[in-house]
């Protein structure tokens, strides 16, 4: 078991789930309710990740996480590191590849919510913020909670842009979907099978837990 | 220079064509009334500051919410408008009593609970405070938002279809109780209805409103009996419209005399419209006395007209009566008179009969469309 590439996955997931919760739900809540030009192309834009081949994603970020381009060069000027084969690289690159996992269950969940619910609550003085609180995040946290599970498991899984973009760096960029690949690769089967059991087991548990909380969700508004 | 009461103008071409002008006085009950589609709901939401139509103002209390032409659109938030949605939109995650608070952020944190409390007791809901609102029936969850809109301490109370979604039995209940409750506000109330009766029954003023256009406005027994023209005549679904035309005008017996189909009849005196002139009239069916047979009197020489009966339809303790007039013309005038006398008159399809239209209740108007 490389305990490293796991608590690095851990740390990972965590990380992208926590970046992607207020990026989500602001997202989340415009798709939802916002009339605009364009509303289209940028739905569609948020959802290419599902359907793009990870490793082709990763081409693209290499290129533009590179110390030559906009923003290597801006993350470059801010920090002084790079994005390539770096932590931060990886965060970023795992947020990016997240954001219909965080988006979609969240816009479901606030297009669920009437529209004048939320016309009620502006008549009854609760201003924009007080209503988000108050009102929305109340009736949508079962879809948030859905989102931030699908990112935190998809995170840990995820291979293609991990490897395209972070590369195999122990402590650094060697999740635990990369040291599987790499025991593979070095026929030590034993401990590849257990850090593969591992991830299947936590995935069994996080869909399980999804799908306890909808119901218990259900059971009390029912 | 703060006037009470609401007062509202909207004008607008597109997307939805708006042209409105309405006013209702702290206490008065003004019902909006028109047919589905014809923008009522549109209106109302202005009110709230859901809306924002292009042109228009609206002043409540002296206070300005929206003044176009001044650039003023005060958010819903800083309006005190008490909105009842038609489905009531109640915040279906918090109870019956937190849906209330959370309409009474303007009171300290402390006083809040006491308050809700009198309200919920106001619309007869104490002991269900603690109730979720899907586990309440549709009249409750009405008191329910009632009770949420009245805890701004509206200048406004406006109420979307509140009788829409309820039954009839609750209906009639909702209705006395909203007739109570009128009483103790202060408040302008706007209700917003595609039931004409309901509308006469409730408000002290109807506004027809047609096509987002507000065609009259007026006490109801005003409206429905006297429509300022055909296409309202039509709204408020009168059933005795007739065609005639202008004979002279007799201004020392406050008369106006019609021809119509070879007739004379006498109607309320309308100097402005010139002899001659081809015009609408209407006749509310209250207003068509049945002569009796075995006792002839004199209110029958005023526009007494023959016919027979064409259908007879009881309905409750009265019979609802079509009679074709004699003569070519082929048309019938809607009538009602209670069941016992329809018997005593032995009234049948088919049977001779013979009526009055009352000279004051014949209302003119110019022929044809607006």
């Amino acid at each position: 078991m490389d305990w490293d590439a796991l608590s690095l996955s851990l740390r990972l997931a965590a990380c992208t789930a926590l970046i992607l919760l207020p990026l989500g739900v602001a997202a989340a809540r415009v798709l939802a309710w916002g009339r605009f030009r364009g509303r289209g192309v940028l739905e569609a834009l948020l959802t290419v990740p599902l359907v793009l081949p990870p490793t082709v994603l990763g081409f693209y970020l290499l290129g533009s996480f590179d110390a030559g381009a906009p923003v290597g060069a801006l993350w470059r000027a801010l920090t002084g590191g790079t994005l390539n084969f770096s932590f931060a690289g990886l965060l970023a690159a795992s947020v990016l590849a997240n954001l219909p996992f965080a988006i979609l269950p969240m816009q479901r969940a606030f297009e669920s919510i009437a529209r004048n619910v939320r016309e009620a609550a502006w008549c009854s003085g609760l201003s924009a913020w007080a209503t988000l609180w108050r009102i929305e995040l109340p009736l949508a946290w079962p879809g948030l909670l859905s989102g931030m599970v699908l990112t935190f498991a998809h995170t840990l899984g995820e291979f293609g842009v991990v490897l395209m973009v972070g590369g195999n760096i122990p402590g650094e960029t060697r999740t635990l979907s990369i040291a599987i690949y790499d025991r593979t690769q070095a026929f030590d089967d034993r401990a590849a099978g257990i850090m593969s059991a591992t991830l299947l087991g936590f995935s069994f548990l996080v869909v399980w837990g999804v799908y306890l909380l909808d119901r218990r969700m259900r059971g009390r508004r029912g | 220079m703060a006037e009470p009461g609401l007062d509202v103008t909207l004008a607008q071409d597109a997307p939805i064509p708006l042209a409105v002008r309405l006013a209702c006085a702290p206490g008065e009950l003004l019902a909006l009334v028109g047919p589905s589609g014809s923008g009522k709901t549109t209106v109302l939401r202005t009110i709230a500051g859901l809306y924002r139509p292009r042109d228009g103002h609206v002043r409540c209390n002296g206070e300005t919410w929206l003044d176009t032409a001044a650039g003023v659109h005060r958010p819903a938030q800083q309006r005190r408008a008490g909105l009842v949605f038609q489905d009531y939109a109640l915040f279906p995650h918090l109870t019956v009593l937190h849906n209330v608070t959370a309409a009474l952020g303007h009171l300290p944190r402390a006083r809040r609970r006491a308050r809700a409390e009198a309200l919920l007791d106001q619309v007869n809901l104490a002991g269900l405070e603690d109730r979720h609102p899907q586990t309440l029936s549709g009249g409750q969850q009405q008191r329910v938002a009632i009770a949420r809109a009245l805890a701004r301490e509206p200048g406004v109370l406006l109420l979307d279809e509140p009788f829409s979604a309820v039954d009839q039995v609750t209906r009639r209940k909702l209705r006395r109780e909203l007739a109570a409750l009128r009483t103790a506000l202060q408040a302008p109330v706007v209700l917003v209805t595609h039931d004409l009766e309901e509308a006469a029954m409730l408000a002290d003023r109807l506004c027809i409103l047609h096509h987002g256009e507000t065609l009259q406005s007026g006490p109801p027994r005003d409206v429905l009996a006297r429509p300022d023209s055909m296409q309202v005549a039509r709204l408020v679904d009168l059933r005795n419209v007739f065609e005639g035309r202008v004979h002279d005008h007799d201004a020392a017996a406050g008369v106006t005399r019609i021809e119509w189909r070879g007739r004379l009849l006498e109607a309320r005196h309308r100097p402005d419209l010139p002899a001659g002139a081809a015009v609408s009239w209407v006749i509310p069916s209250a207003a068509v006395i049945l002569h009796r047979r075995d006792r002839p009197s004199r209110g029958e020489r005023e526009n007494p007209v023959a016919g027979v009966v064409e259908s007879l339809v009881p309905l409750g303790e009265n019979a609802s009566l079509d009679l074709r007039v004699d003569g070519p013309s082929g048309e019938s005038i809607a009538l009602s008179v209670p069941l016992h006398v329809a018997e005593r008159n032995a009234l049948s399809v088919g049977a001779d009969a013979r009526v009055s239209l009352r000279a004051d209740a014949i209302h003119l108007m110019p022929a044809g469309g607006a």
